[in-house]
Protein backbone atom coordinates (compact mmCIF):
# COMPACT_ATOMS: atom_id res chain seq x y z
CA UNK A 1 0.00 0.00 0.00
CA UNK A 2 1.37 3.39 -0.70
CA UNK A 3 2.24 5.79 1.95
CA UNK A 4 -0.03 9.07 2.47
CA UNK A 5 3.01 11.10 0.57
CA UNK A 6 3.56 8.74 -2.22
CA UNK A 7 -0.35 8.65 -3.10
CA UNK A 8 -0.34 12.35 -2.79
CA UNK A 9 2.30 12.63 -5.44
CA UNK A 10 0.98 9.75 -7.71
CA UNK A 11 -2.17 11.49 -8.06
CA UNK A 12 -0.65 14.99 -8.48
CA UNK A 13 1.59 14.09 -11.30
CA UNK A 14 -1.11 12.02 -12.69
CA UNK A 15 -3.10 15.14 -12.66
CA UNK A 16 -0.10 16.96 -14.46
CA UNK A 17 1.16 14.77 -17.18
CA UNK A 18 -3.07 14.38 -18.15
CA UNK A 19 -3.46 18.11 -18.71
CA UNK A 20 0.12 19.21 -19.70
CA UNK A 21 -1.39 16.46 -22.68
CA UNK A 22 -3.57 18.82 -23.77
CA UNK A 23 -1.43 22.60 -23.48
CA UNK A 24 -4.39 24.35 -24.71
CA UNK A 25 -6.24 23.49 -21.15
CA UNK A 26 -3.77 25.16 -19.59
CA UNK A 27 -2.73 28.38 -21.86
CA UNK A 28 -6.20 29.39 -22.01
CA UNK A 29 -7.41 30.60 -18.51
CA UNK A 30 -4.02 32.44 -18.94
CA UNK A 31 -4.95 33.77 -22.49
CA UNK A 32 -8.24 35.17 -20.98
CA UNK A 33 -6.58 36.30 -17.85
CA UNK A 34 -4.69 38.56 -19.78
CA UNK A 35 -7.31 39.27 -22.09
CA UNK A 36 -9.44 40.78 -19.46
CA UNK A 37 -6.68 42.59 -18.47
CA UNK A 38 -6.09 44.44 -21.71
CA UNK A 39 -9.95 44.56 -22.35
CA UNK A 40 -10.37 47.05 -19.12
CA UNK A 41 -7.99 49.87 -20.21
CA UNK A 42 -9.45 49.57 -23.44
CA UNK A 43 -13.04 50.43 -22.44
CA UNK A 44 -12.13 52.63 -19.66
CA UNK A 45 -9.76 54.87 -21.00
CA UNK A 46 -6.06 55.07 -20.46
CA UNK A 47 -5.76 57.93 -18.04
CA UNK A 48 -2.71 56.14 -16.28
CA UNK A 49 -4.26 57.57 -13.03
CA UNK A 50 -7.78 55.98 -13.38
CA UNK A 51 -5.98 52.29 -14.22
CA UNK A 52 -3.86 52.53 -11.18
CA UNK A 53 -7.13 52.99 -8.99
CA UNK A 54 -8.87 50.28 -10.67
CA UNK A 55 -6.03 47.76 -10.95
CA UNK A 56 -6.31 46.02 -7.70
CA UNK A 57 -10.00 45.28 -8.47
CA UNK A 58 -9.59 44.32 -11.89
CA UNK A 59 -6.37 41.77 -11.98
CA UNK A 60 -8.79 40.02 -8.96
CA UNK A 61 -11.62 40.24 -10.44
CA UNK A 62 -9.50 38.27 -13.61
CA UNK A 63 -8.00 36.50 -11.45
CA UNK A 64 -11.48 34.96 -10.25
CA UNK A 65 -12.63 34.43 -13.67
CA UNK A 66 -9.83 32.34 -14.11
CA UNK A 67 -9.81 30.14 -11.73
CA UNK A 68 -13.50 29.35 -12.36
CA UNK A 69 -12.60 28.27 -15.88
CA UNK A 70 -10.65 25.77 -14.88
CA UNK A 71 -13.32 24.42 -12.08
CA UNK A 72 -15.66 22.11 -13.98
CA UNK A 73 -13.40 19.90 -15.13
CA UNK A 74 -11.84 19.50 -11.96
CA UNK A 75 -13.17 16.39 -10.66
CA UNK A 76 -15.60 15.72 -14.07
CA UNK A 77 -12.94 13.21 -15.96
CA UNK A 78 -12.28 11.47 -12.76
CA UNK A 79 -16.29 10.88 -11.77
CA UNK A 80 -16.90 10.01 -15.82
CA UNK A 81 -14.23 7.44 -16.03
CA UNK A 82 -14.96 5.86 -12.60
CA UNK A 83 -11.54 6.93 -10.78
CA UNK A 84 -13.53 8.41 -8.32
CA UNK A 85 -15.34 5.21 -7.17
CA UNK A 86 -11.77 3.73 -6.96
CA UNK A 87 -10.88 6.49 -5.01
CA UNK A 88 -13.78 6.41 -2.63
CA UNK A 89 -13.52 2.78 -1.52
CA UNK A 90 -9.40 3.13 -1.48
CA UNK A 91 -7.81 3.04 2.13
CA UNK A 92 -6.25 6.03 1.84
CA UNK A 93 -7.90 9.20 2.89
CA UNK A 94 -9.90 10.67 0.12
CA UNK A 95 -8.43 14.61 1.08
CA UNK A 96 -4.85 13.65 -0.15
CA UNK A 97 -6.63 12.92 -3.52
CA UNK A 98 -8.43 16.58 -2.79
CA UNK A 99 -5.29 18.05 -1.81
CA UNK A 100 -3.60 16.70 -4.96
CA UNK A 101 -6.13 17.65 -7.40
CA UNK A 102 -6.16 21.49 -5.84
CA UNK A 103 -2.81 21.54 -6.00
CA UNK A 104 -2.56 20.51 -9.87
CA UNK A 105 -5.15 23.02 -10.53
CA UNK A 106 -3.63 25.59 -8.61
CA UNK A 107 -0.20 24.33 -10.33
CA UNK A 108 -1.70 24.59 -13.56
CA UNK A 109 -3.97 27.97 -13.32
CA UNK A 110 -2.85 30.23 -10.68
CA UNK A 111 1.20 30.15 -11.30
CA UNK A 112 0.88 30.86 -14.49
CA UNK A 113 -1.07 34.53 -13.44
CA UNK A 114 1.64 35.27 -10.83
CA UNK A 115 4.27 34.47 -13.25
CA UNK A 116 2.61 37.00 -15.97
CA UNK A 117 2.06 39.69 -13.01
CA UNK A 118 4.82 42.10 -14.09
CA UNK A 119 3.10 42.43 -17.46
CA UNK A 120 0.30 44.11 -15.75
CA UNK A 121 2.55 46.76 -13.80
CA UNK A 122 2.91 47.91 -17.65
CA UNK A 123 -1.01 47.29 -18.53
CA UNK A 124 -2.40 48.62 -15.50
CA UNK A 125 0.19 51.39 -14.30
CA UNK A 126 1.05 49.88 -11.04
CA UNK A 127 3.48 51.03 -9.48
CA UNK A 128 6.42 48.88 -7.43
CA UNK A 129 5.07 48.52 -3.94
CA UNK A 130 1.73 47.96 -5.61
CA UNK A 131 3.04 45.17 -7.85
CA UNK A 132 4.97 43.48 -4.73
CA UNK A 133 1.29 43.33 -3.44
CA UNK A 134 -0.21 41.98 -5.98
CA UNK A 135 1.95 39.36 -6.31
CA UNK A 136 2.12 38.60 -2.69
CA UNK A 137 -1.47 38.19 -2.40
CA UNK A 138 -1.67 35.94 -5.67
CA UNK A 139 0.45 33.69 -4.07
CA UNK A 140 -1.84 33.46 -0.83
CA UNK A 141 -4.88 34.36 -1.53
CA UNK A 142 -4.89 31.64 -5.33
CA UNK A 143 -4.66 28.52 -2.93
CA UNK A 144 -7.90 29.90 -1.36
CA UNK A 145 -9.53 30.54 -4.54
CA UNK A 146 -8.71 26.94 -6.09
CA UNK A 147 -10.16 25.45 -2.92
CA UNK A 148 -13.29 27.56 -3.32
CA UNK A 149 -13.53 26.59 -6.39
CA UNK A 150 -13.38 22.72 -5.82
CA UNK A 151 -16.01 23.10 -3.11
CA UNK A 152 -17.85 24.50 -6.35
CA UNK A 153 -17.04 21.76 -8.36
CA UNK A 154 -17.39 18.68 -5.93
CA UNK A 155 -21.06 19.95 -4.59
CA UNK A 156 -21.88 20.34 -8.76
CA UNK A 157 -19.87 17.07 -10.10
CA UNK A 158 -22.57 14.93 -10.38
CA UNK A 159 -24.81 17.65 -12.51
CA UNK A 160 -25.32 17.58 -16.07
CA UNK A 161 -25.16 21.69 -16.51
CA UNK A 162 -23.01 22.06 -13.46
CA UNK A 163 -20.96 24.63 -15.03
CA UNK A 164 -23.15 27.69 -14.22
CA UNK A 165 -24.35 26.33 -11.18
CA UNK A 166 -20.68 26.52 -10.13
CA UNK A 167 -20.03 30.29 -10.48
CA UNK A 168 -23.08 31.25 -7.88
CA UNK A 169 -22.46 28.96 -5.35
CA UNK A 170 -18.87 29.73 -5.29
CA UNK A 171 -19.39 33.61 -5.60
CA UNK A 172 -20.59 34.35 -2.28
CA UNK A 173 -17.69 32.36 -0.75
CA UNK A 174 -15.05 34.38 -3.42
CA UNK A 175 -16.14 37.68 -1.97
CA UNK A 176 -14.45 38.28 1.19
CA UNK A 177 -11.21 37.04 -0.38
CA UNK A 178 -11.50 39.47 -3.11
CA UNK A 179 -12.56 42.51 -0.29
CA UNK A 180 -9.28 41.69 1.70
CA UNK A 181 -6.97 40.88 -1.29
CA UNK A 182 -7.69 44.24 -3.67
CA UNK A 183 -7.78 46.13 -0.08
CA UNK A 184 -4.30 45.20 0.46
CA UNK A 185 -3.08 46.09 -2.81
CA UNK A 186 -4.44 49.67 -2.82
CA UNK A 187 -3.09 49.88 0.33
CA UNK A 188 0.00 49.03 -1.18
CA UNK A 189 -0.51 51.25 -3.88
CA UNK A 190 -0.74 54.11 -1.82
CA UNK A 191 2.67 53.25 0.06
CA UNK A 192 1.61 51.79 3.24
CA UNK A 193 1.73 48.66 5.08
CA UNK A 194 -0.60 45.61 4.36
CA UNK A 195 0.32 43.00 6.77
CA UNK A 196 -3.01 43.02 7.96
CA UNK A 197 -4.51 41.85 4.74
CA UNK A 198 -2.40 39.65 4.00
CA UNK A 199 -2.69 37.92 7.73
CA UNK A 200 -6.28 38.07 7.28
CA UNK A 201 -5.98 36.11 4.39
CA UNK A 202 -3.16 33.74 5.32
CA UNK A 203 -5.77 33.15 8.36
CA UNK A 204 -8.51 32.17 5.51
CA UNK A 205 -5.83 30.26 3.75
CA UNK A 206 -5.24 27.88 6.72
CA UNK A 207 -9.25 27.40 7.22
CA UNK A 208 -9.65 26.29 4.05
CA UNK A 209 -7.08 23.77 3.99
CA UNK A 210 -8.24 22.74 7.31
CA UNK A 211 -11.95 22.50 6.56
CA UNK A 212 -12.08 22.41 3.06
CA UNK A 213 -11.10 18.65 1.73
CA UNK A 214 -13.76 17.14 4.50
CA UNK A 215 -16.51 19.04 2.64
CA UNK A 216 -15.15 18.72 -0.33
CA UNK A 217 -14.43 14.34 0.06
CA UNK A 218 -18.03 14.47 1.21
CA UNK A 219 -19.30 16.47 -1.24
CA UNK A 220 -17.89 14.10 -4.19
CA UNK A 221 -19.45 11.02 -2.01
CA UNK A 222 -23.01 12.13 -2.59
CA UNK A 223 -22.51 12.09 -6.45
CA UNK A 224 -20.23 9.08 -6.39
CA UNK B 1 -49.22 59.39 19.68
CA UNK B 2 -46.58 61.75 18.24
CA UNK B 3 -48.45 63.19 14.49
CA UNK B 4 -50.73 65.95 14.72
CA UNK B 5 -53.16 64.67 12.19
CA UNK B 6 -53.65 62.15 9.85
CA UNK B 7 -52.04 63.93 7.22
CA UNK B 8 -48.76 64.43 9.54
CA UNK B 9 -48.79 60.58 10.16
CA UNK B 10 -48.64 60.04 6.55
CA UNK B 11 -45.80 62.45 5.75
CA UNK B 12 -43.76 61.16 8.52
CA UNK B 13 -41.64 64.57 8.66
CA UNK B 14 -41.16 64.61 5.15
CA UNK B 15 -39.91 60.81 4.49
CA UNK B 16 -43.08 59.82 3.49
CA UNK B 17 -42.11 58.11 0.59
CA UNK B 18 -39.47 56.08 1.64
CA UNK B 19 -40.74 54.76 5.25
CA UNK B 20 -44.47 53.86 3.49
CA UNK B 21 -42.47 52.23 -0.04
CA UNK B 22 -40.62 50.47 2.75
CA UNK B 23 -44.03 49.46 4.47
CA UNK B 24 -45.66 48.27 0.92
CA UNK B 25 -42.48 46.32 -0.58
CA UNK B 26 -42.56 44.18 2.87
CA UNK B 27 -46.54 43.75 3.13
CA UNK B 28 -46.02 42.61 -0.28
CA UNK B 29 -43.30 40.28 0.14
CA UNK B 30 -44.42 39.01 3.35
CA UNK B 31 -48.31 38.50 2.43
CA UNK B 32 -47.17 36.82 -0.73
CA UNK B 33 -44.98 34.63 1.22
CA UNK B 34 -47.94 33.60 3.02
CA UNK B 35 -50.23 33.39 0.34
CA UNK B 36 -48.09 30.95 -1.90
CA UNK B 37 -47.29 28.42 1.24
CA UNK B 38 -51.15 28.29 1.74
CA UNK B 39 -52.43 27.96 -1.77
CA UNK B 40 -49.58 25.06 -2.07
CA UNK B 41 -51.27 23.47 1.11
CA UNK B 42 -54.90 23.53 -0.62
CA UNK B 43 -53.16 22.27 -3.90
CA UNK B 44 -51.48 19.29 -2.09
CA UNK B 45 -54.74 18.58 -0.29
CA UNK B 46 -56.65 18.49 -3.53
CA UNK B 47 -53.90 16.15 -5.20
CA UNK B 48 -53.92 13.61 -2.30
CA UNK B 49 -57.58 13.46 -2.64
CA UNK B 50 -58.10 13.83 -6.48
CA UNK B 51 -55.32 10.32 -6.74
CA UNK B 52 -57.38 9.14 -3.24
CA UNK B 53 -60.63 9.45 -5.49
CA UNK B 54 -59.21 7.74 -9.03
CA UNK B 55 -57.84 4.50 -6.48
CA UNK B 56 -61.41 4.38 -5.56
CA UNK B 57 -62.92 4.68 -8.85
CA UNK B 58 -60.63 2.27 -10.27
CA UNK B 59 -61.09 -0.26 -7.32
CA UNK B 60 -64.94 0.26 -8.00
CA UNK B 61 -64.68 0.02 -11.62
CA UNK B 62 -62.40 -3.79 -11.20
CA UNK B 63 -65.28 -4.54 -8.45
CA UNK B 64 -67.95 -3.89 -10.95
CA UNK B 65 -66.05 -5.23 -14.04
CA UNK B 66 -65.24 -8.45 -11.98
CA UNK B 67 -68.79 -8.72 -10.93
CA UNK B 68 -70.02 -8.76 -14.54
CA UNK B 69 -67.62 -11.23 -15.86
CA UNK B 70 -69.28 -14.10 -13.05
CA UNK C 1 -31.88 15.09 27.56
CA UNK C 2 -32.92 15.45 24.00
CA UNK C 3 -34.93 11.96 24.34
CA UNK C 4 -38.31 13.98 23.72
CA UNK C 5 -37.49 15.54 20.53
CA UNK C 6 -36.45 11.65 18.93
CA UNK C 7 -39.95 11.02 17.82
CA UNK C 8 -40.35 14.39 15.93
CA UNK C 9 -37.84 12.93 13.18
CA UNK C 10 -40.77 10.26 12.01
CA UNK C 11 -42.62 12.63 9.31
CA UNK C 12 -45.76 12.02 10.84
CA UNK C 13 -45.40 13.15 14.42
CA UNK C 14 -43.39 16.31 12.71
CA UNK C 15 -45.84 16.78 10.60
CA UNK C 16 -49.21 16.67 13.18
CA UNK C 17 -46.95 19.25 14.74
CA UNK C 18 -46.56 21.99 12.56
CA UNK C 19 -50.25 21.58 11.66
CA UNK C 20 -51.21 22.20 15.20
CA UNK C 21 -48.12 25.11 15.96
CA UNK C 22 -49.31 26.67 13.21
CA UNK C 23 -52.47 28.39 13.97
CA UNK C 24 -51.11 29.69 17.24
CA UNK C 25 -47.50 31.02 16.17
CA UNK C 26 -49.70 33.09 13.54
CA UNK C 27 -51.90 34.61 15.90
CA UNK C 28 -49.34 35.29 18.51
CA UNK C 29 -47.50 36.96 15.43
CA UNK C 30 -50.12 39.04 13.74
CA UNK C 31 -51.29 40.49 17.35
CA UNK C 32 -47.76 40.75 18.37
CA UNK C 33 -47.19 42.51 14.68
CA UNK C 34 -49.82 44.37 14.97
CA UNK C 35 -49.14 46.06 18.58
CA UNK C 36 -45.67 46.54 17.78
CA UNK C 37 -46.02 48.14 14.58
CA UNK C 38 -48.66 50.24 15.26
CA UNK C 39 -46.64 51.77 18.69
CA UNK C 40 -43.49 51.98 16.87
CA UNK C 41 -45.58 54.04 13.99
CA UNK C 42 -47.01 56.14 15.94
CA UNK C 43 -46.38 56.52 19.40
CA UNK C 44 -43.04 56.14 19.56
CA UNK C 45 -40.73 59.89 19.77
CA UNK C 46 -39.24 60.78 16.49
CA UNK C 47 -35.33 60.22 16.89
CA UNK C 48 -33.16 63.54 16.80
CA UNK C 49 -31.10 63.22 13.93
CA UNK C 50 -33.11 60.98 11.61
CA UNK C 51 -36.24 62.32 11.81
CA UNK C 52 -39.07 59.88 11.22
CA UNK C 53 -37.75 58.28 8.79
CA UNK C 54 -36.18 55.99 11.62
CA UNK C 55 -39.39 54.00 12.18
CA UNK C 56 -38.47 51.96 9.37
CA UNK C 57 -36.12 50.13 12.05
CA UNK C 58 -39.57 48.32 13.07
CA UNK C 59 -39.35 46.35 9.95
CA UNK C 60 -35.79 46.42 8.95
CA UNK C 61 -34.45 45.08 11.76
CA UNK C 62 -36.65 42.10 12.66
CA UNK C 63 -35.78 41.20 8.95
CA UNK C 64 -32.58 41.50 9.53
CA UNK C 65 -32.23 39.58 12.74
CA UNK C 66 -34.53 37.27 11.14
CA UNK C 67 -32.54 36.11 7.74
CA UNK C 68 -29.53 35.21 9.84
CA UNK C 69 -31.74 33.78 12.23
CA UNK C 70 -33.27 31.78 9.47
CA UNK C 71 -29.75 30.93 8.04
CA UNK C 72 -28.29 29.86 11.42
CA UNK C 73 -31.50 26.91 11.75
CA UNK C 74 -30.94 26.14 8.11
CA UNK C 75 -27.08 25.36 9.28
CA UNK C 76 -28.26 23.60 12.43
CA UNK C 77 -30.65 21.26 10.68
CA UNK C 78 -27.92 20.55 8.21
CA UNK C 79 -25.40 19.47 10.83
CA UNK C 80 -27.91 17.06 12.60
CA UNK C 81 -28.72 15.79 9.38
CA UNK C 82 -25.46 15.07 8.77
CA UNK C 83 -24.56 13.38 11.75
CA UNK C 84 -27.42 11.87 13.06
CA UNK C 85 -28.79 11.12 9.45
CA UNK C 86 -31.97 12.47 9.94
CA UNK C 87 -33.84 12.96 6.31
CA UNK C 88 -36.39 15.32 7.70
CA UNK C 89 -34.01 17.49 8.69
CA UNK C 90 -32.74 17.77 5.41
CA UNK C 91 -36.44 18.81 4.11
CA UNK C 92 -36.21 21.57 6.39
CA UNK C 93 -33.86 23.24 4.67
CA UNK C 94 -35.36 23.05 1.93
CA UNK C 95 -38.41 23.88 3.53
CA UNK C 96 -37.40 27.08 4.80
CA UNK C 97 -35.00 28.90 2.36
CA UNK C 98 -37.80 30.92 0.80
CA UNK C 99 -38.27 32.08 3.80
CA UNK C 100 -34.93 33.09 4.71
CA UNK C 101 -34.53 34.88 0.98
CA UNK C 102 -37.97 37.11 1.46
CA UNK C 103 -36.91 38.17 4.88
CA UNK C 104 -33.04 39.27 3.26
CA UNK C 105 -34.99 40.60 0.60
CA UNK C 106 -36.86 42.82 2.69
CA UNK C 107 -33.71 43.64 5.00
CA UNK C 108 -31.61 44.71 2.03
CA UNK C 109 -35.04 46.45 0.02
CA UNK C 110 -35.79 48.53 3.62
CA UNK C 111 -32.38 49.34 4.27
CA UNK C 112 -31.86 50.87 0.84
CA UNK C 113 -35.11 52.86 1.00
CA UNK C 114 -33.94 53.98 4.68
CA UNK C 115 -30.16 54.83 3.31
CA UNK C 116 -31.25 56.95 0.45
CA UNK C 117 -32.64 60.21 2.49
CA UNK C 118 -29.96 58.92 5.71
CA UNK C 119 -27.00 58.35 3.69
CA UNK C 120 -28.12 59.79 0.29
CA UNK C 121 -27.14 56.87 -1.06
CA UNK C 122 -29.76 53.53 -2.04
CA UNK C 123 -26.77 51.35 -2.09
CA UNK C 124 -23.38 51.30 -0.61
CA UNK C 125 -20.41 48.38 -1.12
CA UNK C 126 -19.97 48.47 2.81
CA UNK C 127 -18.69 45.61 5.18
CA UNK C 128 -22.39 44.82 6.56
CA UNK C 129 -24.79 45.21 3.17
CA UNK C 130 -22.38 43.41 1.21
CA UNK C 131 -22.56 40.32 3.53
CA UNK C 132 -26.24 40.62 3.63
CA UNK C 133 -25.82 40.36 -0.11
CA UNK C 134 -24.08 37.64 0.15
CA UNK C 135 -26.20 35.72 2.49
CA UNK C 136 -29.07 36.56 -0.78
CA UNK C 137 -26.85 34.45 -2.92
CA UNK C 138 -26.52 31.95 -0.08
CA UNK C 139 -29.98 30.85 0.13
CA UNK C 140 -30.43 31.30 -3.66
CA UNK C 141 -27.61 29.02 -4.63
CA UNK C 142 -28.95 26.65 -1.51
CA UNK C 143 -32.02 26.21 -3.71
CA UNK C 144 -30.54 26.36 -6.86
CA UNK C 145 -28.22 23.41 -6.01
CA UNK C 146 -31.12 21.45 -4.48
CA UNK C 147 -33.22 21.61 -7.26
CA UNK C 148 -30.52 20.92 -10.42
CA UNK C 149 -30.44 17.08 -8.57
CA UNK C 150 -32.52 14.29 -9.82
CA UNK C 151 -31.88 12.36 -7.20
CA UNK C 152 -33.14 13.57 -4.00
CA UNK C 153 -31.31 12.12 -1.39
CA UNK C 154 -27.71 13.15 -3.57
CA UNK C 155 -29.50 16.72 -3.41
CA UNK C 156 -30.60 16.60 -0.09
CA UNK C 157 -26.83 15.60 0.90
CA UNK C 158 -25.35 18.46 -1.28
CA UNK C 159 -27.68 20.91 0.07
CA UNK C 160 -26.24 20.13 3.22
CA UNK C 161 -23.17 20.71 3.00
CA UNK C 162 -23.07 23.79 1.20
CA UNK C 163 -24.89 25.16 4.18
CA UNK C 164 -22.58 24.36 6.53
CA UNK C 165 -20.01 25.54 4.47
CA UNK C 166 -21.99 28.80 3.86
CA UNK C 167 -22.49 29.55 6.90
CA UNK C 168 -18.82 31.18 7.79
CA UNK C 169 -20.36 34.05 6.46
CA UNK C 170 -22.82 34.40 9.69
CA UNK C 171 -20.42 35.69 12.03
CA UNK C 172 -18.94 37.78 9.16
CA UNK C 173 -22.41 39.92 8.65
CA UNK C 174 -23.04 40.10 12.93
CA UNK C 175 -19.32 41.19 13.35
CA UNK C 176 -19.01 42.97 10.32
CA UNK C 177 -19.96 46.62 11.64
CA UNK C 178 -17.32 46.20 14.82
CA UNK C 179 -14.32 44.75 12.87
CA UNK C 180 -14.72 47.64 9.71
CA UNK C 181 -15.30 51.24 9.47
CA UNK C 182 -18.51 50.94 8.15
CA UNK C 183 -21.12 53.42 7.11
CA UNK C 184 -23.75 51.18 8.53
CA UNK C 185 -24.20 51.88 12.38
CA UNK C 186 -23.06 49.67 15.21
CA UNK C 187 -24.71 47.11 17.29
CA UNK C 188 -28.07 48.78 18.85
CA UNK C 189 -29.68 46.04 21.30
CA UNK C 190 -26.90 44.34 22.64
CA UNK C 191 -24.94 47.43 22.84
CA UNK C 192 -28.11 49.35 24.81
CA UNK C 193 -28.37 52.13 22.14
CA UNK C 194 -31.65 52.53 21.92
CA UNK C 195 -34.31 54.11 24.84
CA UNK C 196 -36.74 52.39 26.13
CA UNK C 197 -39.59 54.24 23.85
CA UNK C 198 -38.18 53.19 20.85
CA UNK C 199 -36.82 49.98 21.69
CA UNK C 200 -39.92 48.27 23.40
CA UNK C 201 -41.88 48.28 20.41
CA UNK C 202 -38.85 46.95 18.33
CA UNK C 203 -38.78 44.02 20.63
CA UNK C 204 -42.52 43.21 19.84
CA UNK C 205 -42.11 43.34 16.48
CA UNK C 206 -38.64 41.30 16.61
CA UNK C 207 -41.12 38.59 18.59
CA UNK C 208 -43.84 39.31 16.20
CA UNK C 209 -41.90 38.74 12.89
CA UNK C 210 -39.74 35.84 15.02
CA UNK C 211 -43.82 34.09 15.21
CA UNK C 212 -44.67 35.19 11.96
CA UNK C 213 -41.54 33.08 10.44
CA UNK C 214 -42.56 30.45 12.70
CA UNK C 215 -46.08 30.09 11.26
CA UNK C 216 -44.74 29.98 7.62
CA UNK C 217 -42.41 27.65 8.48
CA UNK C 218 -44.58 25.56 9.23
CA UNK C 219 -47.49 25.86 6.97
CA UNK C 220 -44.23 25.07 4.66
CA UNK C 221 -42.63 22.02 6.17
CA UNK C 222 -46.25 20.58 6.43
CA UNK C 223 -45.94 21.03 2.53
CA UNK C 224 -42.76 19.77 2.02
CA UNK C 225 -43.47 16.50 4.03
CA UNK C 226 -47.08 16.11 2.16
CA UNK C 227 -45.36 16.43 -1.02
CA UNK C 228 -42.68 13.63 -0.18
CA UNK C 229 -45.18 11.03 1.58
CA UNK C 230 -48.13 11.06 -0.48
CA UNK C 231 -48.04 7.60 -1.37
CA UNK C 232 -47.94 6.82 2.92
CA UNK C 233 -50.52 5.22 4.84
CA UNK C 234 -50.65 7.60 7.10
CA UNK C 235 -51.08 10.51 4.66
CA UNK C 236 -54.17 9.05 2.95
CA UNK C 237 -55.83 7.91 5.76
CA UNK C 238 -55.56 11.37 7.07
CA UNK C 239 -56.87 13.08 3.71
CA UNK C 240 -59.46 10.69 3.47
CA UNK C 241 -61.29 11.91 6.52
CA UNK C 242 -61.97 14.65 4.64
CA UNK C 243 -63.23 13.26 1.31
CA UNK C 244 -66.46 13.04 0.41
CA UNK C 245 -67.05 9.44 0.50
CA UNK C 246 -68.65 8.11 -3.11
CA UNK C 247 -71.06 5.83 -2.31
CA UNK C 248 -72.73 5.69 -5.29
CA UNK C 249 -72.21 2.64 -7.90
CA UNK C 250 -73.08 3.29 -11.44
CA UNK C 251 -74.83 1.36 -13.61
CA UNK C 252 -76.70 -2.61 -12.28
Amino acid sequence: MLSYSQSFVATLKRDLKLALRQPVDVVNPLFFFVLVIVLFPIGIGPEPNLLQRISPGVIWVAALLATLLGAEKLFKEDHHDGTLEQVVLSPVPMSLYVLAKISAHWLLSALPLLLVSPLLAAFLNINASGLVAVALTLLVATPLLSIIAAIGAALTVGLQKGGVLISLLVLPLNIPVLIFATSAVDIAIAGYGYSGQLAILAAMLVLALLGGPKAISAALKVSV
Amino acid sequence: MQFESFADFIDMGGYGFYVWLAFAFTLIVYVGLMVMSLRRQKQLQKEVTTMLDREQRIKQAKQAGASDLL
Amino acid sequence: MWKWLHPFAKSERCYQLCHQLAPWFGLLGLVLIVIGTIWGMAYAPMDYQQGNSFRIIYIHVPAAMLSMGIYLSMAIAAFVAMVWQIKLSETYIIAVAPVGIAFTMVALFTGAVWGKPMWGAWWVWDARLTSELILLFLYIGILSLYNAFEDSAAAGKATCILTLVGSVNLPIIHYSVEWWNTLHQGATLTKGAITMDMGIPLVINIFGFGFFVAYVSCIRMANEIVEREKHRPWVRDMFSHTTPSINQTKGA
